[in-house]
């Protein structure tokens, strides 16, 4: 029997407003209320709630057979609570049903994870303390980033106490083996590893509305074939998704819904088939050997690497100046500032500034609110020099300060010594005189 | 295939853009396998008191014929000069100059290229039209008496004399638009000029634009059917090394530069707004803005009245060297125009290793992916864009090695094939 593993990334980011150099130090206030909020609810209304009633409908209707899971970003989970509270509650009712799991990821959907464990750490603390508030779940298996995932990185996550991890079966890293068996990571065999089945995958995200195909429309019993045709000893098929995918990349009017009800209720009928979210898989399957992963993976682009983010010189540049206050950042305690600084780790920040697709731009230019790679690179370098400032201000930085700060203390004692041997030369003048 | 070429002045003649053009388009032709080249110019001396019409009139056609050689491609082409006492000259510096008395007084003086209003000296104004149909004259005797396939015409002051090779010998002809009568002069436009360039564009078989920018120009306002006009963009030459000795960089101050004439068109004024704004924020900045202009006083006034002059500075008009040592001591180069058909100094200024702000009004911008893009009125965004540049190094960084990649890959040889193929598309017909 397969198990068909479905998961779902919900995931929005704080867009920044237009922040002109002018506002260094004169304005702390980074985002674009307007468009976070417009587009909030707009994917809220065409896609997360009615994706989620849909589920809901087919828990109820399929008797706890279907299973979902979801990770969903702690950003995401702020602006629902902003523009959109309904959309928490719609979670909340799956979560009740015991058909969904929810797992582990970084608060901030950030890249931590390649830069410093400290943060990284916190981030997933944090993002986990928010699932067990909402959901009243603790997660069990971790899905990074983007999918980001590399040999190191899984032995961290299992260190963490998680046993399994989620990452893209990306070609160059499984080569002739196939993403439908569960692995292990190749430095700590205790973490499970899913692998993304791109191809069955995108066939429903990127192209379920392709008119150019040779075989669309694509239905519930043509993808059932397609998972059916798969070898027979393959165990899973792990469908990994960006929420948004259904009724927002693939609106409702293409019948993406219809699709997702006729193919769930044809993988409950199928005798050969069943649901099963990556706690089960891991629970119930035996792993059939090590995935080696030397350098990071994603699920994006074609390369399924890390150029997306930190492709270019101005990526690289804003990641390693952000990153820059990360040990000022563990000491303060304001918290405006704690908050702005998660914000800033987002992932999209970065994503806005690659300058791979200049030309077909397509997925990049999702919701992006810039016109161009540079635009977005000023912006988030004019904000970053604002929150520099304020941190500044909070914990001073460097030798100089620090040096200064010291001998300031110095000029103090010594000016008090002096005030206290003059009062005492005085003292003793006065005695003298008396004699 | 033969081509017989009308424009308005060729190297070593040669003033600025559309000279320019013109020369790097011709070696990218002769670059070709199968086309050979026929470029006409009226020759512009004009302090001999000749008077181009007598020399037609005789049917005698004076034209000094001379070959130009391409040394690296080894192919001649035929060069006429039509001797006529028209000026082309390209800016508005050298109009001053020229006016101011260097030449005598019974000169015309026609302003060509980007900046084509037409200027005349004295009382000669009235006669400029008639020089451009003598240049059609001659051009007529021209096209009779040697053989070529196709007729291609630069520039409305040659579009005439397209129209009277066409007629005289059925062959086809394109005009290649680098600039219309909107660029130059906003809505008050020269209704005789707009009636020219119309009607070179309605009788030419095929019209070619240096941008869509310009393309949208000719469909909305001259009624041309969009498929008979094709944008082609222009290229840069490439960039030998000066052996001038650069002066180093006395200080650590960084310096931003406009370059161009300092007219309506150019957006100057944009450019001061943004420096005001920069300055409020560093102080370690200079600005400078290099030619002149009908707006040059108004401009040094308006940097007088914000109080920046002391970091703000006027060079008047550089030539060639002075240019190159400018982009190698410049920080960020701008360029505001208003409305640009093409603008071909930003890629010289890319050439250079100098990151570029453009406007979104200009031709470049549609081929130039590694270059700050901005409206030319919004000067919050082009201040942001200077000091962006100026503060964060990896984008300049980036834009000093992508954009160099990127504007050494632009080749006249493929704006030339581009050509050709619309040279065989309009003469298959």
């Amino acid at each position: 029997m397969k198990s068909v593993c479905l998961f779902f990334q919900v995931h929005q980011p704080f867009r920044h407003r237009r922040y002109r150099f002018f506002d260094i130090g004169n304005d702390h206030y980074y985002y674009d209320d307007y468009t976070n909020e417009t587009i909030m609810k707009r994917i809220a209304e065409r896609s997360y709630l009615p994706t989620n009633e849909l589920l809901l409908k087919l828990v109820d209707e399929l008797e706890g057979k279907f299973k979902v899971a979801f990770s969903i970003t702690g950003l995401a989970l702020e602006q629902f609570a902003l523009y959109a509270p309904e959309v928490i509650e719609s979670f909340q009712k799956l979560a009740k049903t015991g058909c969904v799991e929810f797992l582990a990821e970084t608060y901030s959907h950030s890249l931590a994870s390649l830069k410093d464990s400290d943060i990284f750490e916190r981030q997933v603390k944090l993002h986990d303390q928010k699932i067990i508030e909402l959901f009243g779940q603790k997660p069990r298996v971790f899905r990074n980033t983007e999918m980001i995932y590399s040999d190191e990185l899984g032995a961290e996550i299992a260190r963490m106490g998680y046993k399994a991890m989620l990452t893209e079966g990306a070609k160059h890293v499984l080569g002739w083996k196939s993403p439908n068996f569960l692995y292990v990571n190749a430095i700590n065999n205790r973490l499970k590893i899913l692998m993304r089945n791109f191809k069955l995958s995108d066939d429903i995200s990127f192209r379920f509305s392709d008119t150019n195909l040779p075989d669309y429309p694509l239905t519930a019993d043509k993808f059932i074939n397609r998972i059916e045709s798969t070898k027979p000893n393959e165990e899973v098929i792990n469908l990994f998704f960006s929420y948004e995918s259904f009724g927002e990349r693939q609106p409702k009017e293409s019948g993406i819904f219809d699709f997702l009800e006729a193919f769930s209720k044809k993988v409950i009928e199928n005798k050969a088939l069943k649901f099963a979210t990556p706690a089960e898989v891991v629970d119930e399957l035996q792993p059939v050997s090590v995935v080696s992963v030397p350098s990071p993976i994603s699920w994006a682009d074609e390369e399924r690497d890390l150029t997306a983010w930190l492709g270019n010189k101005m990526q690289k540049e804003a990641f390693e100046k952000l990153y820059e206050l990360k040990e000022r950042m563990g000491k303060c305690t304001d918290l405006k500032l704690i908050k702005d600084w998660n914000y800033l780790q987002v992932s999209d920040h970065f994503y806005y500034m690659s300058t791979k697709y200049f030309s077909d731009g397509e997925v990049h230019s999702y919701f992006n609110p810039f016109d161009s790679p540079y635009e977005a690179f000023i912006n988030y370098m004019n904000v970053l020099s604002d929150f520099k400032l304020r941190l500044d201000a909070l914990i001073p930085e460097g030798k100089v300060e620090k040096e200064m700060a010291a001998l300031q203390k110095t000029i103090a004692l010594k000016e008090e010594k002096i005030k206290k041997l003059e009062a005492d030369l005085k003292k003793l003048k006065r005695k003298r005189l008396k004699k | 295939m033969k081509v017989l070429m009308f424009g308005w002045e060729f190297p070593p003649h040669i003033s600025g853009g559309l000279g320019t053009a013109c020369y790097g388009l011709t070696k990218g032709l002769a670059g070709l396998n199968n086309i050979d080249v026929t470029f006409v110019v009226p020759k512009a001396f004009g302090d001999e008191d000749q008077s181009a019409m007598q020399l037609i009139g005789a049917n005698n056609i004076p034209i000094a014929k001379t070959e130009v050689q391409f040394n690296s491609i080894q192919k001649k082409i035929d060069y006429y000069e039509v001797d006529s006492p028209l000026i082309p000259y390209i800016d508005e510096d050298e109009f001053w100059e020229l006016k101011s008395g260097k030449y005598s007084k019974k000169l015309r003086f026609i302003k060509t290229d980007e900046g084509y209003k037409i200027n005349f000296s004295g009382n000669y104004g009235g006669n400029l039209f008639e020089e451009i149909y003598n240049y059609a004259a001659v051009s007529e005797v021209l096209a009779k008496n040697s053989e070529f396939d196709i007729i291609h015409a630069h520039d409305w002051l040659a579009y005439p004399a397209g129209i009277a090779a066409k007629a005289i010998s059925g062959k086809p002809l394109v005009v290649h638009v680098h600039a219309t009568e909107f660029d130059r002069s906003g809505d008050n436009i020269n209704n005789k000029i707009y009636a020219i360039e119309r009607e070179g564009m309605e009788q030419a078989d095929k019209v070619i634009t240096v941008s869509n920018f310009t393309k949208k120009t000719v469909i909305e306002k001259y009624g041309i059917p969009p498929q008979k006009v094709t944008t082609v963009y222009n290229a840069v030459e490439p960039l030998f090394k000066k052996n001038s000795a650069v002066r180093p960089k006395q200080t650590d101050e960084k310096i931003v530069t406009f370059l161009g004439r300092i007219t309506h068109q150019k957006g100057p004024e944009y450019f001061i707004e943004a420096a005001n704004l920069v300055l409020k924020k560093l102080h370690n900045v200079r600005f400078i803005m290099a030619g002149s202009g009908d707006m040059m006083n108004a401009m040094i006034a308006r940097t007088a009245e914000l109080g920046i002059s002391d970091r703000f500075h006027f060079t008047g008009f550089l030539d060639e060297n002075n240019v190159h040592h400018l982009f190698e001591l410049t920080d960020v180069f701008v360029m505001p125009s208003v409305s640009e058909p093409f603008g071909i100094v930003p890629l010289e200024a890319m050439q250079s290793k100098v990151p570029v702000i453009i406007s979104n009004q200009s031709g470049v911008s549609e081929i130039i992916k590694n270059a700050i893009k901005v409206d030319f009125w919004d000067t919050y965004a082009m201040a942001d864009a200077i000091h962006g540049l100026l503060n964060y190094q990896a984008l300049s960084k980036h834009f000093k090695a992508e954009g160099k990649t990127e504007v050494d890959n632009l080749k006249w040889i493929n704006s030339a094939q581009k050509v050709s193929n619309i040279y065989k598309s309009v003469i298959g017909k």
